[in-house]
């Protein structure tokens, strides 16, 4: 697949990206308007950070007057998955990319285009995240903008539907791999009852979600490496299947 | 001292940007070491079902819909369709269900 055509499958698959941030873009520019923020400045934050944890965190320590070293621990905090998922992603990418394309793709770091970089079979074509981005990036600043200007245009059940979009999506990279391999499938498993545990039962549900996430994936991820090793020429996704039907999509 | 929304702003995107480049940009390698290669390599399943579950089914306004979507989308994402349908149709879910329910 040559650069063009990576890009426009990644524009292809970011579709279903775009309209979940639509979605969710959307309730953040009504805490954006809460927190004072104009809808170009709300959307200018969203085009900058393409972040909704770390928007909404923002937004209300804005509306607090909280200082600026206190925001940038804060957005640190809730933020850090990304150095996981950015390591992760340094093995995806072929070792000759330059350092402007590298540059480039850290933009790309959301947890959604992350995940479907991931989920290419080999290495990762970088055209093909920023194609994702090239669609998912203006949806997710749209959308912020319009839930300032518009708030409540949106039936509250059409929110309530689109808000599980990316959820579904993530289900669709995960869940083909955790068929066709064991160990994948146990780790999904595991990993899907260790957050319904630290979400809701006490003390561990007192752990804030940015730290749960990133706290249960360096545990899980860290004890599967030591118990099930992946071998030395094992460097692509077991989910050749999974992306054949990306191809058709 | 008056804050400036522009700085916030600033701040809110340095940071998070920083986060998601330096390991991109400092890791060039291919990493031999098995553990950690291992380790990063069941990453993304791991961080991506634990943002999933159970936020899937609280995302939705009734958590039973949710339930139902998240079911929906692991049935359907098991049986192979691809990923813009798994996420229409757990969207359509939720919105049938609460239409009902």
């Amino acid at each position: 697949m040559n650069d063009k055509q990576a890009f426009n499958k990644g524009t292809r698959d970011g579709v279903p990206i775009a309209l979940g941030y639509l979605a969710v873009s959307f309730s953040l520019g009504i805490a954006a308007k809460n927190s004072g923020l104009s809808a170009p400045l709300a959307s200018l934050a969203s085009l900058l950070c393409l972040a909704s944890a770390g928007e909404f965190a923002g937004f209300t320590l804005i509306s607090a007057g909280a200082g600026y070293l206190e925001m940038a621990v804060m957005e640190f905090v809730i933020n850090v998955r990304y150095l996981l998922m950015s390591c992760s992603l340094s093995q995806k990418v072929p070792e000759d990319t330059s350092l402007p394309k590298r540059l480039l793709l850290g933009m790309t770091l959301t947890d959604e285009i992350f995940a479907i970089s991931s989920a290419t079979p080999e290495k990762l074509n970088v055209y093909y995240s920023y194609g994702a981005l090239a669609i998912a990036a203006p949806a997710w600043a749209l959308g912020t903008g319009l839930g300032v200007v518009m708030g409540n245009i949106l039936p509250a059940n059409v929110v309530s539907a689109l808000s599980v979009a990316l959820y579904g999506m993530f289900l669709a990279i995960i869940i083909p791999p955790a068929r066709g391999n064991r160990i994948i499938l146990v780790l999904v498993i595991i990993s899907m009852l260790s957050s319904l545990i630290f979400t809701y039962v006490p003390p561990l549900s007192a752990i804030e979600p940015g730290f749960r996430i990133i706290l249960l994936t360096v545990a899980i991820s860290g004890g599967a490496a030591v118990i099930a090793p992946i071998g030395p020429n094992d460097s692509k996704r077991p989910d050749r299947k999974v992306s054949d039907n990306y191809n058709g999509a | 001292m008056e804050h400036s929304i522009i700085i916030y702003i600033l701040i809110m995107a340095g940071v998070t940007y920083l986060i998601r480049v330096i390991p991109l940009t400092l890791i060039r390698r291919e990493i031999k070491n098995p553990l950690i290669r291992s380790f990063l390599f069941y990453v993304p399943y791991v961080t991506l079902a634990v943002m999933t579950f159970p936020a899937m089914v609280t995302a939705a306004a009734s958590p039973l819909a949710g339930a139902f979507a998240f079911i929906a989308g692991v049935l359907l994402a098991w049986f192979g369709m691809p990923l813009l349908q798994v996420s229409i149709l757990s969207c359509l879910t939720v919105f049938i269900l609460e239409l009902i329910l």
